[in-house]
């Protein structure tokens, strides 16, 4: 498809430690399209903030290595190109944010600084026309003052003025993605709504794809077109925000969302999912979810599913939705197909 | 800026009233009366009573201390038993020989300690990181004598590239102004003189400045790791920035506020502790001035010796604290 802005294909990160190798991400793959906003949600561990350090090659290296597979930015494989190349893509045409707007701007340099250094290692123009362009960054994201806080220092800023400061200088070279790790994380509800708004805002402005990596499904809610669901560095459903929030089909996603807390509902504990993330580790068999799965029958002891495709765009990593497979678990399945 | 730097002079008065009342109490912790120290074993009793007279020790302590620090604000640091001229027109010529020779080991060991630092940071793991931290651990270790004398032995004796003492030709010694030998000489204009004494400085500098270098390299790199691994660091990475920017601008900018404070110390340290490199190298420094007035019992000159080491040790930490808040604008008192 042309308007494929970031295609990623079996995407293998590993991380040597002393412990072994650790797949932290073992075989992902997901698309973004131009101007779309592609959710990918998981709990902590999950390889979803591996997954968007390896599309701009910043896997702390060692014990990090991207081991196989290819991510393609407009047709172009990043994994194969120059290091000068890749330099010239981050913060120009893919642009990231990060989940602590606390720690993410140098604390000895002004937010001016930052803002025009961000534009100048892209652009050829003068400092005076950096300086404009900042300005109007910083305005472009809601901040007041924007003249004054930019020979302000992070320090004088609260968490949601600095994510803004962050967004700023990500989009400050106008890019064709932006990954956005956790970006409301680390801030408080109303903030969070704020900075969504804003992301939102660019998006559709700008036409400018996101890739928002988090494990807030209401993030998810609010902005996503489309989600993929990752669990222990694998996907295990991928679908429109509608599908997967209204019909989740694997059993994980189905407990994720059975845990968010309603409002109708009193009296009631809230729901877990019991038990807790594999570790992941090399030559694992079986359905990683197999051991916390309340529909877990032996195939999913012995063999290692594979991502079925439903519908168009759909799919999950569950034997359940297996169409070739003779109906082992009936009851199982037909209330997870219902 | 300026109110810090207001509230951080003010906090200089009790450390100098401190400094005062133990270079004071000095004379009196002798064992014995002063006048007697000054005159000797054989002196009479009525010339030691003169003496207590005319130096005031029949007053009050606090009426001494008085008087010690009234001379001391208008520059009288008091007289040389040994000379008998004041200590304060005196000394002058060794304090700018230590000066100059302690600021020349410290560009010695912050210019290659600093960059041995990043560059082992830069590249851990690598040959360069095992070598230099190789080194440094050797520089830690040698003893500051041996290290002068070695030098002296190869570079002086058997290769002749440097002269081996002083601080210049001797049988051609030049006018001083500043008593800074080489700012004299450019003042003067002569140059070949600047290169001499330039050469005399080469062998002690080194002496001096080895184990501050080595302490400065190994604090640049492991501050640096620790810097590099922060998340500002990836954010500067996220924006496509080279390395050298990243490692020059954001991460030094970043690790040098521990270098800074090795820097001040050790400024501190070869400022006063530099009496062996001194002896060796036959250089006229404060060290020596008052080692040899330990010798001669020079009392007045070891008070004053020791005031004025103090009082550097304290305006050099007052620079490190203001270089603290020109880097870091957190920083408050």
């Amino acid at each position: 498809m042309p308007n494929e802005v970031l295609k990623i294909e079996d995407l293998h990160t590993h991380f040597f430690t002393d412990q072994g190798e650790i797949p932290a991400v073992d075989g992902v793959s997901l698309t973004v399209h131009k101007g779309e906003v592609v959710g990918v949600v998981g709990e902590s561990g999950c390889g979803k903030s591996v997954t968007s350090l390896s599309i701009m090659q910043l896997i702390p290296s060692p014990p990090g290595k991207i081991v196989g597979g290819s991510i393609h930015f407009k047709g172009e494989d990043l994994l194969s190109v120059s290091k000068k190349r890749i330099k010239e893509i981050r913060g120009n045409e893919i642009s990231m944010i990060f989940q602590e707007p606390m720690t993410s701007l140098d604390p000895l340099f002004t937010i001016g600084n930052q803002l025009r250094e961000a534009i100048r290692i892209h652009q050829k123009v003068t400092k005076k026309q950096a300086n404009e362009r900042s300005i109007e960054m910083l305005k472009l994201v809601g901040i007041p003052r924007a003249e004054a806080v930019m020979n302000e220092y992070p320090h004088q800023l609260s968490g949601g003025m600095r994510q803004r400061v962050m967004i700023a200088i990500a989009m400050s070279c106008d890019p064709e993605i932006l990954i956005a790790d956790e970006p409301t994380t680390a801030l408080d509800v109303t903030i969070q709504a704020q900075i969504l708004d804003l992301m939102k805002k660019l998006n559709q402005e700008k036409e400018t794809a996101i890739l928002m990596i988090t494990h807030d499904l209401g993030v998810v809610a609010e902005i996503c077109d489309r989600v993929i669901v990752m669990y222990a560095g694998q996907v295990v459903e991928e679908g429109t925000t509608r599908e997967i929030l209204k019909d989740p089909k694997h059993p994980y996603t189905k407990g994720l969302i059975r845990s968010i807390p309603k409002l109708h509902e009193k009296d009631q504990q809230l729901y877990s999912i019991p038990g807790t993330v594999p570790k992941p580790k090399m030559g694992n068999v079986g359905c990683r979810f197999n051991d916390r799965c309340e529909y877990a029958h032996d195939r999913c002891f012995a063999e290692t599913p594979e991502l079925f495709s439903i519908i168009n765009n759909r799919y999950s990593r569950c034997f359940l939705l297996d169409d070739s497979e003779g109906k082992v678990v009936t009851d199982a399945e037909a209330n997870i197909r219902s | 800026m300026l109110a810090y730097t207001m509230r951080r002079l003010l906090m200089l008065l009790p450390v100098l009233i401190g400094m005062t009342l133990i270079t004071f109490s000095i004379v009196h912790l002798i064992p014995g009366n002063p006048a007697q120290v000054i005159l000797g074993e054989t002196a009479s009793e009525t010339a030691i009573k003169d003496l207590e007279e005319s130096m005031g020790l029949n007053e009050p302590y606090v009426v001494q201390y008085g008087i010690y620090v009234s001379d001391l604000v208008q520059g009288d640091l008091g007289t040389s038993l040994k000379t008998k001229s004041p200590i304060s027109k005196e000394i002058w010529p060794y304090i700018a020989a230590t000066f100059e020779l302690t600021l020349f080991a410290m560009l010695f060991a912050i210019i290659i300690g600093v960059n041995a630092g990043i560059i082992s940071a830069w590249k851990q793991n690598s040959w360069f990181d095992f070598l230099a931290m190789l080194i440094a651990l050797i520089g830690v270790s040698i003893p500051v004598f041996w290290l002068a004398l070695m030098e002296q032995w190869i570079f002086a004796q058997e290769l002749s590239w440097f002269p081996s003492s002083g601080r210049q030709d001797n049988r051609d010694p030049m006018e001083p102004i500043t008593y800074f030998f080489v700012l004299d000489s450019i003042i003067q204009g002569d140059f070949s003189r600047t290169v001499q004494v330039l050469k005399h400085l080469v062998l002690p500098s080194i002496a001096l400045g080895t184990i501050p270098m080595a302490i400065i390299a190994r604090m640049t790199r492991s501050s640096m790791l620790e810097v590099m691994k922060s998340d500002y660091i990836r954010t500067v990475q996220a924006k496509g920035s080279g390395q050298l920017l990243i490692i020059y601008k954001h991460a030094l900018k970043n690790a040098l506020i521990p270098v800074l404070t090795v820097i001040g110390l050790q400024t501190g340290v070869l400022l006063g502790g530099a009496i062996l490199t001194e002896t060796i190298f036959s250089w006229p420094g404060i060290g020596r001035y008052i080692y040899e007035a330990i010798t001669y019992r020079d009392y007045p000159v070891i008070q004053s010796g020791i005031l004025v080491i103090a009082f550097l040790f304290v305006i050099i930490n007052l620079i490190v604290d203001l270089l603290y808040k020109f880097i870091d604008p957190r920083i408050n008192y």
